[in-house]
């Protein structure tokens, strides 16, 4: 497992090799469905979005969370959600924000793979279900933007350190792990 | 694990909701450790160690296994009254806040979230009357991750069984890695087309190493686990040998015009947990036969 730290540059992301499994330390930031959905809508109409985005590594991910006695909150389960939820406001979202990074569960579009490739994106899976090791790998909430769409719906900063196993499933240059499986399972010809 | 009375059901309730959240039956840990040993693919052999890692640290630190605590599904069997959907509303309210869970019910048109995992129509429960002296109380907890992969299709007849295993292996395949597999795939033949998908969905509270009993339909589990297991699709599908940890069959009688089938995935944390309530005591296990 190779250790990799964010925020990435473009030519970090490019150097991915696809299958290779990293293990992440540095900034990430949580979004899913209700993220995607405010924060493109806030562009469409001139209002400020947060700018813990740009060039994050975007974590489909909606924790359980535990506030603390100081007032800070801490996860107590983050696995990686379904990226697919977001394939329709993924591509644009990517281009918005220039996002380096996604870290996900069952691989996405091949829409977003195009964007991926044109800004220099990788898509990570992360272990679906493996929430609680997960949650040990992040710090906790260095802040919170958007708490009104609620806990999972949120957008939670986050430190992570040696977060993974990690797979490049989606590398920069338009190539998927999931394609590749797909396509064998098509050859194997086992619809009954 | 056998508790003397008196214990007040919501509090057996909330029992049954942190045994599911916080321990994977062992069943499941039985598939997956086996699993694990004869996986060739060594990314897919990494995906089932970090599994069974995180299953073992959930236990330990007793959280739940996944953030997705999804919606917990009771089926209440034998003996009962009114009053027990009360007690399962509380247990749900004080789960939440207690275990935690994370508050995952939202109103479907205005999508607001009331942080207690209630709402219109919520909890949802199953109530199976019988003439028994227990009350048993089993819950699923069910993600979006799987339950957004369910599908019913209203085949021909003439489709006939070839119509259904394609149907289920098309369903499985084309889930693809979003209902984090290796799952668990619960399958309805025949009945009406809600009670096709209520099947579906009941069958995987079947621990994996219960024997069906009708050789027909345990023949058709085994040969739908082999075809999934041989498709290489993978945990997360990511590419691997293990592709399903089993395929559970149930089946009712259905109109002479119909053959309805239904898919239910549940991944591999199939999180079940149920408790019998009799006069002098409560028995807990994993899972139960509906």
């Amino acid at each position: 497992m190779r250790a990799v730290r964010c925020p990435f540059s473009e030519a970090d992301v490019r150097a991915m090799k696809l299958g290779e499994v990293v293990a992440l330390s540095g900034p990430v930031v949580s979004g899913r469905d209700e993220v995607h959905i405010r924060a493109l809508k806030y562009i469409d109409e001139g209002k400020p979005v947060p700018n813990c985005l740009e060039g994050a590594v975007l974590f489909h991910c909606g924790p359980i969370m535990r506030r603390l006695d100081g007032g800070s909150w801490s996860p107590i389960a983050a696995g990686p959600t379904t990226s697919a939820r977001m394939n329709s406001l993924e591509p644009r979202f990517i281009r918005e924000f220039g996002i380096r990074a996604i870290i996900g569960k069952g691989g996405m579009s091949q829409e977003v793979v195009d964007a991926m490739r044109v800004v220099g994106c990788v898509y990570l899976a992360a272990t679906g279900g493996a929430a609680v090791s997960l949650a040990e790998q992040l710090s906790n909430a260095s802040g919170v933007e958007w708490e009104d769409l609620g806990m999972a719906e949120a957008m939670w900063k986050f430190e992570a350190s040696n977060l993974g196993p990690l797979v490049v499933a989606i590398d920069a240059g338009g190539n998927s792990l999931y394609e590749e499986v797909r396509k064998k399972l098509r050859h194997g010809g086992f619809t009954a | 694990m056998v508790v003397k009375l008196p214990e007040p059901v919501k509090n057996v309730v909330e029992n049954i909701i942190r045994l599911a959240n916080t321990k994977l039956p062992a069943d499941i840990v039985w598939a997956l450790e086996a699993a694990a040993g004869w996986e060739t693919n060594p990314a897919a052999a990494a995906q089932l160690g970090a599994i069974l890692e995180n299953v073992k640290k959930a236990e330990v630190l007793a959280r739940p296994m996944c953030q997705d605590t999804g919606i917990p599904i009771f089926w209440v069997r034998g003996r009962f009254d009114h009053s027990i959907a009360d007690d399962i509303a509380r247990a749900v309210r004080e789960s939440t806040e207690g275990i935690p869970m994370r508050p995952n019910t939202v109103d479907p048109i205005s999508r607001r979230n009331n942080g207690d995992n209630l709402g219109e129509g919520m909890p949802c429960i199953h109530y199976i009357p019988t003439a028994d002296d227990f009350t048993e109380v089993s819950v699923l907890l069910k993600g979006a991750g799987t339950e957004n992969m369910t599908r019913l299709r209203m085949l021909d007849p003439a489709d006939g069984m070839e119509g259904v295993k394609r149907f289920v292996v098309d369903s499985v395949l084309e889930a693809g890695g979003r209902p984090c597999p290796p799952s668990i795939v619960g399958v309805g033949i025949g009945g009406t087309s809600d009670d096709c998908v209520a099947m579906a969905k009941r069958a995987l509270m079947e621990p994996l190493d219960f024997m069906e009993p009708e050789r027909g339909i345990s023949d058709l589990e085994e040969e739908l686990f082999v075809r999934l297991n041989s498709s290489g699709l993978g945990p997360m599908g990511l590419g691997g040998d293990t592709t399903v940890l089993g395929v559970k069959v149930r089946k009712a009688a259905c109109h002479t015009a119909s053959l309805p089938v239904a898919v239910n995935i549940g991944c591999w944390a199939t999180r079940r947990a149920s408790a019998r309530i009799t006069d002098s005591d409560v028995v807990y296990s994993q899972g139960a036969r509906l």
